[in-house]
């Protein structure tokens, strides 16, 4: 097992955490928020991956599972409540929508 | 050597559709880019053969995840004022982004390097056999679990469509 792999792993984990963060702070569109939100996801099932890869233990590949689960309930979640907050304000631009501050 | 050049190769190609994700003007381009991260990601699993994550990638995020996004665009004005604007606060987003990676490479990236106590592959450990027999095994419980959350999942999406029918009534 070659152990450079497995820093270029956790190094590639990072940077797409960080890169969805910055999506997240960014972006006005709801939508949008979801997909780097689902950035950020991937990134963490990647770390997960990595050190079930390294350590040859199941544990990291079912904690994926269980994420695959999490994440299908809460995109078929918010894109109901997007198409709501869509219907209801005519936008999924969240600086007009004062309410959900906080 | 080649397991290295791999991951390198298809972690540049995911890093770069990550980028686009979070700059692509139009939600529907944003959601084309995610599918191909996804997809590196996935080629990236299979290159470390963890085929099981791989396949879950691939069938559970591209397959039914980005359907619902997808339907979900569909469905939305594209005179959307986000997208004729989209973007607030470049600068305090790149802050924040660079805090956080610096602070997780801190306490991720330090000294795992070295692979001195690293154990020897398992053969067929993260294949379909190996992985069926050792997930019922160890995490059966869970699983249960997680059925019950699909559960809750269906019945939350449900009561938001009967608000949304009430108030069109």
């Amino acid at each position: 097992m070659n152990p450079d792999v497995y820093d270029l792993l956790i190094g590639l984990a990072v940077l797409l955490f960080a890169i969805g963060l910055a999506g997240v702070a960014l972006r006005r569109n709801a939508l949008v928020m979801v997909m780097c939100l689902e950035l950020m996801i991937n990134a963490v099932v990647l770390s997960f991956v990595a050190g079930a890869w390294r350590t040859q233990t199941l544990g990291g590949a079912a904690m994926s599972f269980f994420i695959f689960v999490a994440v299908t309930c809460e995109v078929a979640l918010a894109m109901a409540l997007l198409v709501l907050l869509s219907r209801r304000r005519g936008s999924l631009d969240l600086g007009n929508a004062p309410e959900l501050k906080g | 050597m080649t397991t290295f050049f791999l991951v390198a190769l298809f972690g540049l190609v995911a890093v770069l559709f990550a980028v686009l994700v979070v700059a692509a003007r139009q939600p529907m381009r944003a959601a084309l880019a995610l599918v191909a991260h996804m997809i590196s990601l996935a080629a990236i699993y299979a290159v470390l053969d963890v085929h099981v994550v791989a396949l879950f990638q691939v069938l559970v995020y591209v397959g039914a995840v980005m359907v619902f996004m997808v339907y979900t665009i569909m469905l939305l004005d594209d005179r959307d004022p986000s997208y004729t604007h989209p973007y607030t606060h470049p600068v305090a987003a790149a802050l924040v982004a660079l805090a956080v990676g610096v602070a997780l490479l801190w306490t991720m990236g330090s000294p795992t390097a070295g692979g001195v106590n690293a154990p020897a592959p398992v053969e067929g450990l993260f294949g379909f056999h190996g992985f069926a027999l050792g997930f019922m095994k160890q995490y059966v419980w869970h699983f249960e679990l997680a059925t019950v959350l699909l559960l809750v999942g269906i019945v939350a999406a449900w009561a938001a469509v009967r608000e949304a029918l009430g108030e069109r009534a």
